[in-house]
């Protein structure tokens, strides 16, 4: 198989399984009235879903380039980054100081500006602080919503 | 004329100050490439909810307007496109600013996009009642198969696949299951906490659109991103003005294409640039200019990518089928607000729908005035880097989501989500039929029980749902989009395997 045709039948097989999942719950949960529309949406969903494996595994297709190495190692970082911003600082430092930390780090991590430069940092420790004050005074004085205030805020 | 009574509402201090924000913001992030008019009417949604319906439509619909008309200002500049309805505009847009008429192309083309703009505004108040009255025959059946088309034209016709269009479509109409059931009070499909409620639309759209372009800005890695550099020198503007007079072939091909596609649902501003540019090059007398800085390509693009604004919500507000992705997202935003399209959304809601219309034809007279004030800067604004790009879009996107109904849960959704779409749009999915399954997905299913129940105490679910020249009709579309995509896909596959065998 060739890495091309197996990039594509990953993803195929990952969505034919999902489909195999809601149909089977749809046709088995109760009450069947509740699942009525699901059930109906559920055939198509998974024989689609049969059909896109097929065309996967047997190479035809074509549309989509995959991701590759390259673009595994630059996403990676940053991707990280936002996962921890969400599912861990957010709750546990407040949602402004894991945003700024957040922002900074970002920033850090896909700025062309070599770490070595003075001025590079200074740039991003500014820019760092006035988009929190513009998202501070967005959120917390404009539309007033209450985020989790955690160690910090 | 009744649009007419209405037009006092936009004059209103606050509705002026947020159509001259929208506009200015609008034509900020249009210009800023890997930002796409789509995601920033979704980024923009959360904002609306402190503010009246009629406002927060007036500042959705000054967005729309006015990013996809700052798009042309990167595509003129850098040639990148600010959108993939400015494809087209990059054509010529960008010859003309390396031979340095960048200003003049800039010119042009926001004149241009205020024609077309005015004109697509003009048949959507125009068109919109007409149609209205036509889908106040509309029952429970009809409804449903109406929702049903608008996922099968935007999944066939948004998507280089159509399988993969359609699935995007089925996921779209299953995660709109998700929670508990309106009728019955059951939990479906809740595999944790965060979905109890099910999935929250405006969460959900900022993911799906906003995640997926801030990864691919992390694609780009740590390069510099060397982007040729083009000096803007100043045009007069009555010159600009006299050749979109002398220029009546490009603007009224363009304008014409780009409101027929507009009223197609689900094609968008995209198709429509490129539609309108190959058009306006085959009736040329000067073919071989273009490509090479004529003008005429960067009128024909541009009015045609503007014009597709006001049509493509025609079907949206009469018939709940969005005539473009970004349109799609603004149907959540009137959800969001308690606006339910439909026949007698003129009759419900007269004053907010009028008032947005009428916001909307004095934002293309305002993205005119702002886009060439703001021409002479355009450069420094279609140059803003990357990470900050990236990063600050992360920021708003989590913020904004959470904002919605202050859940960390519909973060955790509009994350997650994000981070699939991402994955699936590298495979060849495509994000506007998953958005449309799952924005159309409850009116789907309200219309196919009242349907059913119906059916059942009449001749059974066949008749009902089958019966009737207006059901066959529906089905009939509903069977001729996926038909269409289905041999135009085909057609594209058997051409491209021809080209590799003659390349071998």
């Amino acid at each position: 198989m060739t890495s091309t045709r197996l990039q594509h039948t990953i993803p195929a097989l990952i969505v034919l399984a999902i489909a195999a999942v809601v149909a089977w719950l749809s046709f088995t949960e109760e009450p069947s009235d509740a699942f009525l529309f699901p059930r109906v949406i559920s055939v198509f969903f998974l024989g689609l879903a049969l059909w896109n494996a097929y065309r996967a595994v047997s190479g035809l297709a074509r549309v989509g380039g995959g991701i590759d190495g390259n673009t595994a190692i630059n996403v990676l970082p940053g991707l990280l980054v936002a996962l921890g911003f969400v599912f861990l600082a957010a709750t546990s430092l407040g949602f402004y100081a894991a945003g700024a930390l957040a922002f900074f780090t970002i920033y850090t991590i896909y700025d062309p500006v070599p770490l070595s430069s003075l001025n590079g940092w200074v740039r991003r420790i500014a820019v760092t602080l006035v988009f929190m004050g513009v998202i501070y005074a967005l959120f917390a004085l404009l539309l007033q919503v209450q985020t989790p205030r955690g160690m910090f805020f | 004329m009744e649009f007419l009574g209405y037009f006092g509402g936009v004059f209103e201090p606050v509705a002026m100050m947020l159509l001259l924000g929208g506009t200015v913001g609008g034509l900020i992030l249009g210009a800023t490439p890997g930002l796409s008019p789509t995601m920033a009417v979704a980024l923009l949604i959360p904002f609306t909810f402190q503010l009246s319906p009629a406002h927060g439509l007036i500042l959705l619909g000054a967005a729309y307007t006015s990013t996809v008309a700052g798009g042309a200002v990167s595509a003129i500049l850098l040639k990148i496109p600010g959108a993939p309805a400015n494809i087209a505009t990059a054509l010529d847009g960008h010859e003309m600013a390396k031979q340095g008429e960048g200003a003049r192309a800039l010119h042009l083309s926001f004149l241009a996009s205020g024609i077309g703009g005015v004109i697509g505004v003009l048949l959507l108040i125009f068109l919109t009642p007409v149609l209205a009255q036509w889908a106040l025959a509309f029952g429970p059946s009809h409804l449903f198969w109406m929702a049903i088309l608008g996922v099968t034209l935007i999944g066939s016709l948004d998507s280089k696949s159509f399988v993969k269009g359609l699935l995007s479509g089925c996921i779209g109409l299953w995660l709109s299951t998700i929670g508990y059931d309106d009728m019955q009070g059951v939990p479906r499909f809740v595999f944790a906490d965060a979905l109890t409620g099910g999935i929250n639309i405006i969460a959900a759209l900022i993911g799906l659109f906003a995640i997926p372009q801030v990864m691919e800005m992390f694609a780009k890695g740590r390069r510099d991103l060397a982007i040729e550099q083009v000096a803007v020198t100043k045009h007069k503007l009555s010159d600009s003005i006299g050749e979109i007079g002398r220029s009546g072939r490009a603007l009224s091909i363009g304008t014409v294409i780009g409101s027929i596609i507009g009223l197609v649902p689900g094609v968008g501003g995209q198709i429509a640039g490129l539609v309108a540019y190959d058009q306006t090059r085959k009736l040329s007398p000067h073919k071989a200019k273009f490509g090479t800085g004529h003008p005429e390509g960067v009128i024909a693009a541009e009015s045609a990518n503007n014009a597709m604004v006001g049509p493509s919500l025609v079907p949206l507000l009469t018939l709940s089928i969005p005539g473009s992705p970004t349109a799609a997202v603004l149907l959540g935003g009137l959800l969001i607000h308690g606006i339910f399209p439909g026949g007698d959304l003129f009759e419900r809601h007269p004053e907010v729908i009028w008032t947005f219309i009428n916001s909307m034809l004095l934002g293309q007279i305002l993205m005119v005035v702002f886009g060439i004030w703001i021409a002479a800067s355009a450069a420094k604004i279609a140059r803003a880097p990357v990470p900050i790009m990236a990063a600050a879009v992360l920021i708003l996107a989590v913020f904004g989501s959470y904002s919605v109904q202050q859940s960390m849960g519909d973060v955790y959704v509009m994350l997650l989500l994000g981070i699939g779409m991402y994955a699936l749009e590298k495979f060849g999915f495509s994000a506007a039929p998953l958005v449309l399954g799952l924005i159309l997905g409850p009116i789907a299913e309200a219309n196919f029980i009242q349907g059913s129940m119906i059916a059942n105490a009449m001749d059974g679910p066949w008749t009902y749902f089958f019966g009737g020249p207006l059901n066959l009709l529906l089905v009939a579309l509903v069977v001729g989009s996926i038909l269409y995509s289905f041999l135009s896909n085909r057609a594209e596959n058997a051409a491209l395997a021809k080209a590799v065998e003659v390349g071998e």
